[in-house]
Protein backbone atom coordinates (compact mmCIF):
# COMPACT_ATOMS: atom_id res chain seq x y z
CA UNK A 1 0.00 0.00 0.00
CA UNK A 2 2.58 2.54 1.39
CA UNK A 3 4.96 1.75 -2.17
CA UNK A 4 1.56 2.28 -4.01
CA UNK A 5 1.20 5.45 -2.57
CA UNK A 6 5.06 6.34 -3.13
CA UNK A 7 5.34 5.52 -6.43
CA UNK A 8 2.46 7.33 -7.46
CA UNK A 9 3.22 10.37 -5.21
CA UNK A 10 6.74 10.27 -7.28
CA UNK A 11 5.23 10.22 -10.78
CA UNK A 12 3.17 12.95 -10.01
CA UNK A 13 6.28 14.72 -8.58
CA UNK A 14 8.32 14.49 -11.31
CA UNK A 15 5.46 15.80 -13.66
CA UNK A 16 5.74 18.47 -11.82
CA UNK A 17 9.06 19.01 -11.83
CA UNK A 18 8.82 18.58 -15.76
CA UNK A 19 6.49 20.78 -15.99
CA UNK A 20 8.66 23.56 -13.53
CA UNK A 21 11.59 22.89 -15.55
CA UNK A 22 10.16 23.57 -19.03
CA UNK A 23 8.95 26.68 -17.73
CA UNK A 24 12.43 27.64 -16.22
CA UNK A 25 13.98 26.71 -20.12
CA UNK A 26 11.87 29.46 -21.26
CA UNK A 27 11.43 27.46 -24.51
CA UNK A 28 7.45 28.68 -24.91
CA UNK A 29 6.42 32.40 -23.49
CA UNK A 30 5.40 32.23 -19.79
CA UNK A 31 2.04 33.68 -21.66
CA UNK A 32 1.01 29.97 -23.03
CA UNK A 33 3.24 27.91 -20.70
CA UNK A 34 2.37 29.68 -17.04
CA UNK A 35 4.82 28.09 -13.98
CA UNK A 36 3.03 25.85 -11.60
CA UNK A 37 4.01 28.63 -9.33
CA UNK A 38 1.63 31.16 -10.88
CA UNK A 39 -0.98 28.60 -11.03
CA UNK A 40 -0.53 28.14 -7.06
CA UNK A 41 -0.76 31.33 -6.53
CA UNK A 42 -4.05 31.96 -8.55
CA UNK A 43 -5.99 28.73 -7.36
CA UNK A 44 -5.09 30.22 -3.92
CA UNK A 45 -6.38 33.70 -4.66
CA UNK A 46 -8.88 32.58 -6.28
CA UNK A 47 -9.99 30.71 -3.04
CA UNK A 48 -9.22 33.66 -1.08
CA UNK A 49 -11.88 35.83 -2.75
CA UNK A 50 -14.44 33.33 -2.79
CA UNK A 51 -14.55 33.05 -6.76
CA UNK A 52 -12.82 29.63 -6.63
CA UNK A 53 -15.79 27.83 -4.43
CA UNK A 54 -18.89 30.16 -5.46
CA UNK A 55 -18.15 29.24 -9.28
CA UNK A 56 -17.35 25.29 -7.76
CA UNK A 57 -20.65 25.39 -6.17
CA UNK A 58 -22.07 26.50 -9.21
CA UNK A 59 -20.83 23.76 -11.66
CA UNK A 60 -21.63 20.98 -9.16
CA UNK A 61 -25.27 21.85 -8.39
CA UNK A 62 -26.00 21.85 -11.93
CA UNK A 63 -24.56 18.74 -12.30
CA UNK A 64 -26.00 16.54 -9.24
CA UNK A 65 -29.21 18.50 -9.46
CA UNK A 66 -29.47 17.57 -13.55
CA UNK A 67 -27.58 13.91 -13.23
CA UNK A 68 -29.66 13.21 -10.76
CA UNK A 69 -33.29 13.92 -12.87
CA UNK A 70 -31.73 12.24 -15.63
CA UNK A 71 -30.66 8.78 -13.30
CA UNK A 72 -34.59 9.15 -11.63
CA UNK A 73 -35.82 9.35 -15.53
CA UNK A 74 -33.95 7.06 -17.06
CA UNK A 75 -33.80 4.11 -14.68
CA UNK A 76 -37.76 3.81 -15.01
CA UNK A 77 -38.12 4.58 -18.21
CA UNK A 78 -35.17 1.79 -19.32
CA UNK A 79 -37.07 -0.54 -17.37
CA UNK A 80 -40.52 0.34 -19.72
CA UNK A 81 -38.61 -0.12 -22.46
CA UNK A 82 -37.22 -3.21 -21.22
CA UNK A 83 -40.90 -4.28 -20.19
CA UNK A 84 -42.96 -3.71 -23.60
CA UNK A 85 -42.46 -4.27 -27.12
CA UNK A 86 -44.33 -0.73 -27.88
CA UNK A 87 -42.35 1.69 -25.53
CA UNK A 88 -39.27 -0.12 -26.71
CA UNK A 89 -40.28 0.32 -30.35
CA UNK A 90 -41.14 3.96 -29.27
CA UNK A 91 -39.23 5.37 -26.40
CA UNK A 92 -36.40 2.50 -26.93
CA UNK A 93 -35.37 4.53 -30.47
CA UNK A 94 -35.62 7.71 -29.33
CA UNK A 95 -33.24 7.11 -26.93
CA UNK A 96 -30.99 5.27 -28.92
CA UNK A 97 -31.04 7.91 -31.70
CA UNK A 98 -30.83 10.53 -29.50
CA UNK A 99 -27.76 9.31 -27.20
CA UNK A 100 -25.89 9.40 -30.63
CA UNK A 101 -26.46 12.97 -30.84
CA UNK A 102 -23.22 14.47 -28.53
CA UNK A 103 -24.81 16.32 -26.25
CA UNK A 104 -23.69 19.79 -26.60
CA UNK A 105 -25.87 20.23 -29.66
CA UNK A 106 -28.62 20.41 -27.15
CA UNK A 107 -27.40 23.71 -26.16
CA UNK A 108 -28.53 26.22 -28.81
CA UNK A 109 -31.70 24.57 -28.27
CA UNK A 110 -31.62 24.62 -24.27
CA UNK A 111 -30.81 28.60 -24.71
CA UNK A 112 -33.61 29.31 -27.37
CA UNK A 113 -36.03 27.92 -25.02
CA UNK A 114 -34.90 28.42 -21.81
CA UNK A 115 -32.90 32.03 -22.20
CA UNK A 116 -29.78 32.15 -20.36
CA UNK A 117 -30.71 30.23 -17.33
CA UNK A 118 -30.22 27.18 -14.40
CA UNK A 119 -33.22 25.81 -16.58
CA UNK A 120 -30.99 25.80 -19.82
CA UNK A 121 -27.92 24.20 -18.03
CA UNK A 122 -29.93 21.90 -16.75
CA UNK A 123 -31.82 20.54 -19.23
CA UNK A 124 -28.33 20.19 -21.25
CA UNK A 125 -27.04 18.02 -18.10
CA UNK A 126 -30.48 15.71 -18.32
CA UNK A 127 -30.28 15.33 -21.68
CA UNK A 128 -26.75 13.92 -21.53
CA UNK A 129 -27.62 11.66 -18.98
CA UNK A 130 -30.90 10.52 -19.83
CA UNK A 131 -30.25 8.51 -22.96
CA UNK A 132 -27.35 6.60 -21.57
CA UNK A 133 -29.34 5.54 -18.53
CA UNK A 134 -32.49 4.31 -20.54
CA UNK A 135 -30.49 2.38 -22.40
CA UNK A 136 -28.07 0.62 -19.91
CA UNK A 137 -31.35 0.12 -17.77
CA UNK A 138 -32.92 -1.51 -20.68
CA UNK A 139 -29.75 -3.77 -21.90
CA UNK A 140 -29.55 -4.76 -18.16
CA UNK A 141 -32.53 -5.80 -17.72
CA UNK A 142 -32.51 -7.52 -21.04
CA UNK A 143 -29.47 -9.68 -20.21
CA UNK A 144 -30.21 -10.89 -16.58
CA UNK A 145 -30.61 -14.30 -16.70
CA UNK A 146 -34.50 -15.55 -16.51
CA UNK A 147 -34.42 -18.20 -13.66
CA UNK A 148 -34.09 -15.27 -11.59
CA UNK A 149 -36.91 -14.35 -11.71
CA UNK A 150 -38.69 -17.43 -12.23
CA UNK A 151 -37.39 -18.09 -8.37
CA UNK A 152 -38.21 -15.02 -6.72
CA UNK A 153 -41.76 -15.68 -8.65
CA UNK A 154 -41.85 -18.97 -7.35
CA UNK A 155 -40.95 -17.59 -3.66
CA UNK A 156 -44.55 -15.27 -3.98
CA UNK A 157 -42.57 -11.96 -5.60
CA UNK A 158 -45.19 -10.29 -7.40
CA UNK A 159 -44.57 -6.97 -9.61
CA UNK A 160 -42.88 -3.90 -8.38
CA UNK A 161 -41.49 -6.26 -6.01
CA UNK A 162 -39.93 -8.19 -8.28
CA UNK A 163 -38.64 -5.45 -10.10
CA UNK A 164 -37.30 -3.24 -7.28
CA UNK A 165 -35.90 -6.33 -5.73
CA UNK A 166 -34.73 -8.26 -8.05
CA UNK A 167 -34.59 -7.00 -11.66
CA UNK A 168 -33.19 -3.67 -11.15
CA UNK A 169 -30.21 -5.35 -8.35
CA UNK A 170 -29.62 -7.94 -11.03
CA UNK A 171 -28.91 -5.42 -13.52
CA UNK A 172 -26.64 -3.24 -11.23
CA UNK A 173 -23.32 -3.77 -13.28
CA UNK A 174 -24.83 -2.91 -16.29
CA UNK A 175 -26.66 0.72 -14.63
CA UNK A 176 -22.99 1.53 -13.36
CA UNK A 177 -21.83 1.30 -16.92
CA UNK A 178 -24.82 3.37 -17.87
CA UNK A 179 -24.20 5.90 -15.08
CA UNK A 180 -20.77 6.24 -15.82
CA UNK A 181 -21.24 6.92 -19.17
CA UNK A 182 -23.79 9.47 -18.54
CA UNK A 183 -22.02 11.06 -16.45
CA UNK A 184 -19.07 11.38 -18.67
CA UNK A 185 -21.64 12.85 -21.09
CA UNK A 186 -23.32 15.22 -18.95
CA UNK A 187 -19.89 16.76 -17.63
CA UNK A 188 -18.52 17.13 -20.63
CA UNK A 189 -21.82 19.12 -22.21
CA UNK A 190 -21.96 21.40 -18.85
CA UNK A 191 -18.31 22.64 -19.31
CA UNK A 192 -18.98 23.26 -22.72
CA UNK A 193 -22.23 25.01 -22.57
CA UNK A 194 -20.35 27.05 -19.43
CA UNK A 195 -17.64 28.03 -21.81
CA UNK A 196 -19.96 28.85 -24.85
CA UNK A 197 -22.35 31.35 -23.23
CA UNK A 198 -22.93 33.46 -19.86
CA UNK A 199 -25.46 32.12 -17.68
CA UNK A 200 -26.94 34.74 -15.99
CA UNK A 201 -27.69 32.72 -12.82
CA UNK A 202 -24.43 32.13 -11.83
CA UNK A 203 -20.61 31.35 -12.76
CA UNK A 204 -19.65 28.28 -13.18
CA UNK A 205 -16.55 26.89 -14.08
CA UNK A 206 -16.66 26.87 -17.37
CA UNK A 207 -16.70 30.60 -17.13
CA UNK A 208 -13.85 31.00 -15.31
CA UNK A 209 -11.85 28.97 -17.91
CA UNK A 210 -13.69 30.99 -20.41
CA UNK A 211 -12.72 34.70 -18.85
CA UNK A 212 -9.34 33.58 -17.93
CA UNK A 213 -8.75 33.40 -21.69
CA UNK A 214 -10.21 36.34 -22.66
CA UNK A 215 -8.07 38.46 -20.16
CA UNK A 216 -4.88 35.89 -21.38
CA UNK A 217 -4.46 35.08 -17.67
CA UNK A 218 -3.24 31.63 -18.60
CA UNK A 219 -2.48 30.91 -15.44
CA UNK A 220 -6.31 30.63 -14.20
CA UNK A 221 -6.64 28.70 -17.27
CA UNK A 222 -4.77 25.58 -16.56
CA UNK A 223 -5.59 26.48 -12.43
CA UNK A 224 -9.53 25.71 -13.78
CA UNK A 225 -8.51 23.25 -16.12
CA UNK A 226 -7.07 21.63 -12.71
CA UNK A 227 -9.74 21.74 -10.63
CA UNK A 228 -12.32 20.06 -13.04
CA UNK A 229 -9.99 17.47 -13.40
CA UNK A 230 -10.10 17.11 -9.78
CA UNK A 231 -13.80 16.63 -9.38
CA UNK A 232 -13.64 14.83 -11.87
CA UNK A 233 -11.48 12.47 -10.27
CA UNK A 234 -13.17 12.92 -7.03
CA UNK A 235 -17.01 12.10 -8.83
CA UNK A 236 -14.92 8.90 -9.80
CA UNK A 237 -13.50 8.15 -6.51
CA UNK A 238 -16.93 8.79 -4.99
CA UNK A 239 -19.52 7.79 -6.51
CA UNK A 240 -18.50 5.13 -8.85
CA UNK A 241 -15.54 3.31 -6.48
CA UNK A 242 -18.04 2.14 -3.90
CA UNK A 243 -20.19 0.81 -6.05
CA UNK A 244 -17.55 -0.94 -8.26
CA UNK A 245 -16.37 -2.55 -4.76
CA UNK A 246 -19.59 -3.55 -4.11
CA UNK A 247 -19.93 -5.23 -7.35
CA UNK A 248 -16.94 -6.93 -7.50
CA UNK A 249 -16.98 -8.19 -3.93
CA UNK A 250 -20.54 -9.71 -4.64
CA UNK A 251 -20.28 -10.52 -8.40
CA UNK A 252 -16.93 -11.85 -7.63
CA UNK A 253 -15.42 -10.04 -10.94
CA UNK A 254 -13.00 -7.60 -11.88
CA UNK A 255 -9.74 -6.92 -10.54
CA UNK A 256 -7.94 -8.32 -7.89
CA UNK B 1 -57.89 -29.27 10.28
CA UNK B 2 -57.59 -31.46 7.54
CA UNK B 3 -60.28 -33.72 8.37
CA UNK B 4 -63.52 -34.70 6.56
CA UNK B 5 -63.93 -31.75 3.24
CA UNK B 6 -64.50 -33.82 0.45
CA UNK B 7 -66.70 -37.01 -0.55
CA UNK B 8 -63.79 -39.44 -0.89
CA UNK B 9 -61.28 -40.24 1.13
CA UNK B 10 -58.76 -40.57 -1.63
CA UNK B 11 -58.98 -36.87 -2.33
CA UNK B 12 -58.78 -35.70 1.15
CA UNK B 13 -55.45 -37.16 1.48
CA UNK B 14 -54.57 -35.85 -1.58
CA UNK B 15 -52.21 -32.74 -1.22
CA UNK B 16 -51.73 -32.67 -4.87
CA UNK B 17 -54.14 -33.17 -7.30
CA UNK B 18 -53.04 -33.10 -11.20
CA UNK B 19 -56.14 -34.34 -13.78
CA UNK B 20 -56.04 -35.09 -17.07
CA UNK B 21 -52.92 -32.22 -17.50
CA UNK B 22 -52.35 -31.47 -21.59
CA UNK B 23 -49.78 -28.46 -22.08
CA UNK B 24 -47.94 -27.64 -25.47
CA UNK B 25 -45.50 -25.24 -26.46
CA UNK B 26 -45.30 -22.89 -29.78
CA UNK B 27 -42.00 -22.87 -31.11
CA UNK B 28 -40.97 -20.67 -34.51
CA UNK B 29 -41.25 -23.60 -36.19
CA UNK B 30 -43.39 -25.87 -34.39
CA UNK B 31 -45.89 -27.01 -31.96
CA UNK B 32 -44.57 -29.38 -29.10
CA UNK B 33 -47.28 -31.82 -26.89
CA UNK B 34 -45.29 -31.11 -23.89
CA UNK B 35 -47.69 -33.22 -21.57
CA UNK B 36 -50.50 -35.29 -22.85
CA UNK B 37 -53.63 -36.45 -20.35
CA UNK B 38 -51.10 -36.53 -17.20
CA UNK B 39 -52.63 -37.79 -14.51
CA UNK B 40 -50.72 -37.89 -10.67
CA UNK B 41 -52.11 -37.70 -7.25
CA UNK B 42 -49.66 -37.01 -4.37
CA UNK B 43 -50.36 -37.49 -0.96
CA UNK B 44 -49.20 -35.27 2.06
CA UNK B 45 -45.57 -36.36 2.80
CA UNK B 46 -44.68 -38.13 -0.31
CA UNK B 47 -41.25 -38.21 -1.97
CA UNK B 48 -42.53 -38.47 -5.73
CA UNK B 49 -39.75 -38.56 -8.75
CA UNK B 50 -40.53 -37.95 -11.71
CA UNK B 51 -38.18 -39.79 -14.50
CA UNK B 52 -38.16 -39.48 -18.04
CA UNK B 53 -35.59 -38.24 -20.81
CA UNK B 54 -35.11 -34.61 -21.55
CA UNK B 55 -38.03 -33.53 -23.44
CA UNK B 56 -40.73 -35.26 -21.71
CA UNK B 57 -42.84 -33.01 -19.99
CA UNK B 58 -41.68 -33.47 -16.22
CA UNK B 59 -39.86 -30.24 -15.85
CA UNK B 60 -43.13 -28.66 -17.27
CA UNK B 61 -45.42 -30.53 -15.06
CA UNK B 62 -43.27 -29.35 -12.19
CA UNK B 63 -43.30 -25.67 -13.65
CA UNK B 64 -47.28 -25.98 -13.72
CA UNK B 65 -47.64 -27.58 -9.79
CA UNK B 66 -45.32 -24.63 -8.60
CA UNK B 67 -47.95 -21.95 -11.05
CA UNK B 68 -45.30 -20.46 -12.44
CA UNK B 69 -46.70 -22.60 -15.80
CA UNK B 70 -50.74 -22.93 -16.42
CA UNK B 71 -51.79 -25.94 -18.03
CA UNK B 72 -53.79 -25.34 -21.71
CA UNK B 73 -56.29 -28.23 -20.23
CA UNK B 74 -56.91 -29.86 -16.90
CA UNK B 75 -57.47 -29.60 -13.34
CA UNK B 76 -54.63 -29.16 -10.71
CA UNK B 77 -55.03 -28.47 -6.82
CA UNK B 78 -53.47 -28.25 -3.77
CA UNK B 79 -54.68 -28.98 -0.50
CA UNK B 80 -58.45 -29.07 -2.64
CA UNK B 81 -57.85 -25.69 -4.08
CA UNK B 82 -56.94 -25.20 -7.62
CA UNK B 83 -53.85 -23.59 -8.34
CA UNK B 84 -53.68 -20.16 -9.84
CA UNK B 85 -50.15 -18.88 -9.23
CA UNK B 86 -47.30 -19.19 -7.57
CA UNK B 87 -46.86 -18.79 -4.02
CA UNK B 88 -44.85 -19.68 -0.85
CA UNK B 89 -46.97 -23.19 -0.06
CA UNK B 90 -45.05 -24.49 -3.34
CA UNK B 91 -41.03 -23.31 -3.54
CA UNK B 92 -39.14 -24.45 -6.82
CA UNK B 93 -35.12 -25.42 -6.68
CA UNK B 94 -33.60 -25.67 -9.71
CA UNK B 95 -30.53 -27.03 -11.75
CA UNK B 96 -28.46 -23.58 -11.22
CA UNK B 97 -28.76 -23.06 -7.53
CA UNK B 98 -30.49 -19.29 -8.94
CA UNK B 99 -29.15 -18.06 -6.08
CA UNK B 100 -29.03 -13.88 -6.06
CA UNK B 101 -25.60 -12.78 -6.82
CA UNK B 102 -26.07 -9.81 -5.28
CA UNK B 103 -26.91 -10.50 -1.78
CA UNK B 104 -24.92 -12.64 0.67
CA UNK B 105 -25.94 -16.13 1.50
CA UNK B 106 -27.78 -15.07 4.89
CA UNK B 107 -29.65 -12.32 2.11
CA UNK B 108 -30.93 -14.78 -0.18
CA UNK B 109 -32.12 -17.24 2.71
CA UNK B 110 -34.05 -14.32 4.00
CA UNK B 111 -35.46 -13.57 1.06
CA UNK B 112 -38.27 -15.48 0.72
CA UNK B 113 -38.60 -15.23 4.10
CA UNK B 114 -39.31 -11.73 3.76
CA UNK B 115 -41.94 -11.89 1.41
CA UNK B 116 -44.21 -15.02 2.71
CA UNK B 117 -44.71 -14.33 6.51
CA UNK B 118 -45.28 -11.55 8.85
CA UNK B 119 -42.56 -12.25 11.21
CA UNK B 120 -40.42 -9.79 12.86
CA UNK B 121 -36.58 -9.25 11.77
CA UNK B 122 -34.84 -11.13 15.04
CA UNK B 123 -37.54 -14.16 13.62
CA UNK B 124 -36.36 -14.13 10.30
CA UNK B 125 -32.76 -14.08 11.37
CA UNK B 126 -33.23 -16.74 13.75
CA UNK B 127 -34.94 -18.69 11.24
CA UNK B 128 -32.75 -18.35 8.23
CA UNK B 129 -29.62 -19.48 10.51
CA UNK B 130 -31.73 -22.60 11.46
CA UNK B 131 -31.51 -23.59 8.05
CA UNK B 132 -28.67 -22.86 6.79
CA UNK B 133 -27.83 -24.85 9.94
CA UNK B 134 -29.68 -27.43 9.04
CA UNK B 135 -27.96 -27.62 5.63
CA UNK B 136 -24.52 -26.93 7.55
CA UNK B 137 -23.24 -23.84 6.16
CA UNK B 138 -24.16 -21.29 8.90
CA UNK B 139 -20.57 -20.46 8.46
CA UNK B 140 -20.82 -19.10 5.64
CA UNK B 141 -23.83 -17.04 6.17
CA UNK B 142 -21.75 -13.52 5.59
CA UNK B 143 -20.49 -15.12 2.20
CA UNK B 144 -21.03 -14.25 -1.37
CA UNK B 145 -22.22 -16.65 -3.78
CA UNK B 146 -19.85 -16.50 -5.88
CA UNK B 147 -17.60 -18.19 -2.70
CA UNK B 148 -19.02 -21.22 -2.88
CA UNK B 149 -18.97 -24.82 -4.25
CA UNK B 150 -21.37 -25.57 -6.91
CA UNK B 151 -22.76 -28.57 -3.99
CA UNK B 152 -22.76 -25.41 -1.32
CA UNK B 153 -24.92 -22.98 -3.60
CA UNK B 154 -27.57 -25.79 -3.44
CA UNK B 155 -27.49 -26.58 0.26
CA UNK B 156 -27.85 -22.70 0.27
CA UNK B 157 -30.79 -22.92 -2.24
CA UNK B 158 -32.21 -25.68 -0.31
CA UNK B 159 -31.82 -23.41 2.62
CA UNK B 160 -34.17 -20.82 0.65
CA UNK B 161 -36.41 -22.90 -0.23
CA UNK B 162 -37.27 -24.46 3.40
CA UNK B 163 -37.39 -21.34 5.15
CA UNK B 164 -40.64 -19.77 4.17
CA UNK B 165 -41.58 -23.10 5.46
CA UNK B 166 -43.70 -24.67 2.35
CA UNK B 167 -45.83 -28.04 2.32
CA UNK B 168 -44.58 -28.95 -1.17
CA UNK B 169 -41.04 -29.06 -2.13
CA UNK B 170 -40.10 -29.04 -6.18
CA UNK B 171 -37.00 -29.66 -6.97
CA UNK B 172 -36.25 -29.83 -10.75
CA UNK B 173 -32.74 -31.59 -11.10
CA UNK B 174 -31.14 -29.83 -8.32
CA UNK B 175 -28.46 -32.00 -8.28
CA UNK B 176 -27.69 -32.49 -12.06
CA UNK B 177 -24.44 -30.23 -12.33
CA UNK B 178 -22.89 -31.52 -9.13
CA UNK B 179 -20.00 -33.96 -9.11
CA UNK B 180 -20.56 -37.23 -8.03
CA UNK B 181 -19.56 -37.33 -4.36
CA UNK B 182 -21.38 -34.25 -4.10
CA UNK B 183 -24.26 -35.67 -4.74
CA UNK B 184 -24.18 -38.20 -2.59
CA UNK B 185 -23.69 -36.36 0.23
CA UNK B 186 -26.74 -34.13 -0.54
CA UNK B 187 -28.69 -37.63 -1.15
CA UNK B 188 -28.00 -38.53 2.65
CA UNK B 189 -28.63 -34.06 3.68
CA UNK B 190 -32.14 -34.63 1.65
CA UNK B 191 -33.34 -37.48 3.43
CA UNK B 192 -32.28 -36.40 6.70
CA UNK B 193 -34.38 -33.18 6.04
CA UNK B 194 -37.52 -34.82 4.38
CA UNK B 195 -37.59 -37.14 7.68
CA UNK B 196 -37.51 -34.47 10.24
CA UNK B 197 -39.26 -31.81 8.48
CA UNK B 198 -42.09 -34.14 6.20
CA UNK B 199 -42.13 -32.18 3.35
CA UNK B 200 -44.02 -33.20 0.56
CA UNK B 201 -41.24 -33.09 -2.43
CA UNK B 202 -41.50 -33.72 -5.81
CA UNK B 203 -38.31 -34.11 -7.44
CA UNK B 204 -37.52 -34.41 -11.33
CA UNK B 205 -34.18 -36.48 -12.45
CA UNK B 206 -33.73 -38.30 -15.40
CA UNK B 207 -30.83 -40.15 -13.22
CA UNK B 208 -33.01 -42.99 -11.62
CA UNK B 209 -30.86 -44.87 -9.75
CA UNK B 210 -31.28 -41.11 -8.00
CA UNK B 211 -35.14 -41.43 -8.38
CA UNK B 212 -34.94 -45.08 -6.58
CA UNK B 213 -32.72 -43.32 -3.64
CA UNK B 214 -35.02 -40.54 -2.84
CA UNK B 215 -38.49 -41.73 -3.86
CA UNK B 216 -41.09 -43.28 -1.95
CA UNK B 217 -42.56 -43.41 -5.63
CA UNK B 218 -40.93 -43.14 -9.21
CA UNK B 219 -43.42 -42.17 -11.95
CA UNK B 220 -42.03 -43.04 -15.52
CA UNK B 221 -42.74 -40.50 -17.93
CA UNK B 222 -41.99 -40.67 -22.02
CA UNK B 223 -41.29 -38.29 -24.40
CA UNK B 224 -43.68 -36.74 -27.51
CA UNK B 225 -46.13 -35.84 -26.16
CA UNK B 226 -44.87 -36.45 -22.59
CA UNK B 227 -47.07 -39.35 -20.99
CA UNK B 228 -46.92 -41.07 -17.85
CA UNK B 229 -45.85 -44.79 -18.62
CA UNK B 230 -45.53 -46.45 -15.42
CA UNK B 231 -45.42 -45.95 -11.64
CA UNK B 232 -43.01 -47.89 -8.91
CA UNK B 233 -43.23 -47.95 -5.47
CA UNK B 234 -39.73 -48.21 -3.56
CA UNK B 235 -40.76 -49.88 -0.41
CA UNK B 236 -36.75 -50.06 0.78
CA UNK B 237 -35.82 -48.79 4.18
CA UNK B 238 -34.52 -45.31 4.65
CA UNK B 239 -32.28 -44.00 4.88
CA UNK B 240 -30.83 -45.42 1.32
CA UNK B 241 -27.28 -45.68 -0.25
CA UNK B 242 -27.78 -44.62 -3.50
CA UNK B 243 -24.89 -47.51 -3.77
CA UNK B 244 -26.50 -50.29 -1.89
CA UNK B 245 -27.26 -53.74 -4.15
CA UNK B 246 -31.48 -53.88 -3.53
CA UNK B 247 -31.85 -49.89 -4.69
CA UNK B 248 -29.47 -50.62 -8.06
CA UNK B 249 -31.70 -53.78 -8.43
CA UNK B 250 -34.45 -51.66 -8.56
CA UNK B 251 -32.73 -49.26 -10.75
CA UNK B 252 -32.05 -51.87 -13.11
CA UNK B 253 -35.76 -52.83 -13.67
CA UNK B 254 -36.46 -49.12 -14.43
CA UNK B 255 -34.08 -48.06 -16.44
CA UNK B 256 -34.65 -51.19 -18.86
CA UNK B 257 -38.74 -50.57 -19.17
CA UNK B 258 -37.82 -46.79 -19.68
CA UNK B 259 -35.63 -47.91 -22.77
CA UNK B 260 -38.11 -49.79 -24.08
CA UNK B 261 -40.50 -46.90 -24.27
CA UNK B 262 -37.44 -44.61 -25.45
CA UNK B 263 -36.63 -47.09 -28.25
CA UNK B 264 -40.10 -47.35 -29.34
CA UNK B 265 -40.68 -43.69 -29.67
CA UNK B 266 -37.33 -44.05 -31.79
CA UNK B 267 -38.60 -46.79 -33.67
CA UNK B 268 -42.50 -45.30 -34.36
Amino acid sequence: MIVRWLSASLFFLALLAAWHLAVKAKIWSPLLLPSPVSVFDYLRSAVEDGTLWEATAVTVRRLLIGYGLGILAGIPLGLLTASSRWSQDTIGVLALGLQTLPSVCWVPLALLWFGQTESAMLFVVVMGTLWSLILATDNGVRTIPPIYTRAARSMGSTGLHTWTHVVLPASLPFLLSGMKQGWAFAWRSLMAAEIFVTILTGFGLGHLLHYGRELNAMDQVVGIMFVIVIIGLAVDKVLFAPIERFLHRRWGTGRP
Amino acid sequence: MLTSEGPSAGAASSKLVLEHISKSFQTSSLTVQALDDVTLRIAEGEFVCLVGPSGCGKSTLLNIIAGLDRPDRGLVQADGHTIAGPGPHRLMMFQEAALFPWLTVLGNVLFGLKLSNKLTAAERQEKAEYFLELVGLKRFMHSNVHELSGGMKQRVALARALAPNPSVLLMDEPFGALDALTREQLYGDIQRIWSQHRKTIVFVTHNVREAVCLGDRVILFSPNPGRIREEFAIPLPRPRDINSVDLARYATEITRVLKGYVQTEVAG
